[in-house]
């Protein structure tokens, strides 16, 4: 079994769900996300266009985090899943300025690294991830990769446009996107500047952790 | 910030806050005092197995130990500090990930500070231990090469950071650690011949006049890349990193290596201690701008 996650934005309406569903599940702290959702916007007035863009781990199967952690709290499970085992952390940051794709953060409350599991947790009890579960318009699409019956499997199979956030890391990530473009996928593409914003300040958060 | 890869006017309108920098003053430090602490270890061993006559580098068997003890002392001790769960550390040990370039390092450079220790109780309490002294030095020497390097390879492991590419890290901390040895060295040449002095001037100069080339090469030909290319715009655009960058260049190699020319030259020591404070102050800010602006790039 390898999982997988599944995004199509041509679906994504940028409601949130996923992100709040999440907070509440794995009891993220403040000032931390283990899934956000990005809105870009591009063009010119007229002609414009707003995009919405969750972001999680993606559980690579090169995973620059698992090589760089000194004491293995970053493992792999069986199904292909990157875990943490926090109670081993020491809080290193290596994984962080490992990771491509800004997916892990320090965990204010215990001070050790934490990220998106997929919902490990509730994988192990036949449950789906509950960024799935809220989803309203089934644009989080997660299963087995191994397994060519699965809804994930069978999205990928019929698309030809599946994306992976960058390829040229050679993570070989297992969390791919459908539709969307370079604007969404690539950081590089948007501006992105400090300040009040659409409804809220888009900042740098000025500590990492506690106490740091 | 780089605005030449934005495509079709594309603005974040909406995002969380993001990480701000993670490996701060702290990771630059770490690095500093260990370039100083193995620096130490190398080209003291060096002048050593040159001037085999020790009157010409006097007192240098009391002073490799002890500076490098004190230095390691210091990189251990910010290590931890960076660390945000430090009583932790025991696991690199307890559970050890030999992938990581953390726990290789952690395990090479603990046993290099025990060997440093030994040599400080040698050199300070038995003094007519030159054969056990000369034995360990060698093992220093061949401790001290993967310590200050292998904090290239866990730059090169951060692989969201484009600009810390391994092979380019590598030769700038060997290079940092000869700068920083022969500089801190210099500090304590008074008592030495002039011709011991002249060999610290020649490392510092050739140290810094190769560092100068790679930060060089970087400035000016980072378009490979495009990551790279918009971590480089940091430094290219103006504003506080650049200003800090070339306050490195200048100050951490460009003085030192006219400083040190002319100390070879003209046998001045005062000119080889000057050179040696640049030396140390500018490879300072030089490290510092290096390890922060990869992280001020958004990754997602």
């Amino acid at each position: 079994m390898k999982l997988g996650f599944l995004v199509d934005l041509d679906l994504c309406m940028g409601c949130k769900a996923c992100e709040v569903s999440c907070k509440v599940e794995n009891e993220v702290p403040l000032s931390s996300w283990r899934l956000r959702v990005k809105y870009v916007d591009q063009g010119l007035f007229p002609d414009t266009s707003r995009t919405f863009t969750p972001l999680r781990c993606n559980h690579c199967e090169s995973a620059p985090c698992e090589r760089i952690c000194p004491v293995s709290a970053l493992h792999y499970l069986e199904n292909g899943i990157v875990n943490i085992d926090k109670d081993r952390c020491i809080g290193c940051a290596g994984c962080i300025m490992a990771c491509p794709y800004g997916a892990i953060y320090m965990d204010p409350e215990t001070n050790t690294a934490d990220k998106c599991t997929y919902c490990a947790h509730r994988i192990a009890s036949s449950m789906m991830p509950a960024c799935v579960v809220a989803c309203p318009v089934e644009a989080n699409i997660f299963g087995d990769l191994e397994d060519p019956m699965s809804n994930i499997s069978r999205y990928i199979s019929r698309d030809k446009k599946v994306q992976v956030r960058k390829p040229e890391k050679m993570t070989i990530p297992k969390h791919f996107y459908v539709g969307g473009g370079q604007a969404q996928l690539n950081p590089q593409a948007s501006l992105r500047e400090e300040g009040y914003s659409l409804f809220n300040n888009i900042t740098h958060l000025k500590h990492i952790g506690k106490g740091h | 910030m780089d605005h030449s890869q934005i495509i079709n006017n594309a603005v974040v309108t909406m995002d969380v806050a993001l990480p701000g920098v993670v490996w701060g003053w702290m990771i630059t430090l770490n690095l500093w005092a260990k370039s100083i602490a193995t620096g130490t270890v190398l080209v003291g061993a060096f002048l050593l197995a040159r001037h085999k006559d020790e009157g010409g580098v006097n007192g240098i068997r009391m002073l490799i130990p002890i500076i490098a003890f004190i230095f390691l002392n210091i990189f251990l001790l910010f290590t931890l500090l960076d660390l945000h769960q430090p009583f932790r550390m025991i696991n690199i040990f307890l559970h050890p990930h030999w992938t990581s370039a953390i726990t290789v390092g952690a395990w090479i450079a603990t046993a290099l500070t025990g060997v440093i220790a030994f040599m400080t109780y040698l050199s300070i309490i038995k003094k007519e231990t030159k054969g056990l002294y000369d034995t360990l030095l060698k093992v220093a020497v061949f401790l001290a090469i993967p310590t200050t390097l292998y904090t290239a390879v866990i730059m090169g492991e951060a692989s969201a950071r484009e600009l810390w590419a391994t092979p380019a890290e590598l030769m700038q901390m060997a290079f940092a650690a000869f700068l920083a040895g022969s500089a801190i060295l210099a500090f304590f040449s008074g008592r030495w011949t002039k011709e011991a002095r002249r060999d610290l001037a020649i490392i510092l100069s050739i140290a810094a006049s190769l560092s100068l080339i790679m930060y060089m090469g970087e400035y000016f030909f980072s378009w490979k890349a495009a990551e790279v290319e918009a971590t480089m715009a940091f430094v290219h655009s103006g504003g506080e990193w650049n200003t800090m960058f070339w306050a490195g260049q200048i100050i951490g190699y460009m003085i030192p290596i006219a400083l040190s020319i002319m100390a070879i030259r003209s046998g001045s020591e005062g000119l080889l201690k000057l050179a040696a404070i640049c030396a140390l102050i500018g490879l300072f800010i030089a490290k510092h701008v290096w390890l922060i602006i990869p992280q001020l790039l958004p990754l997602s």
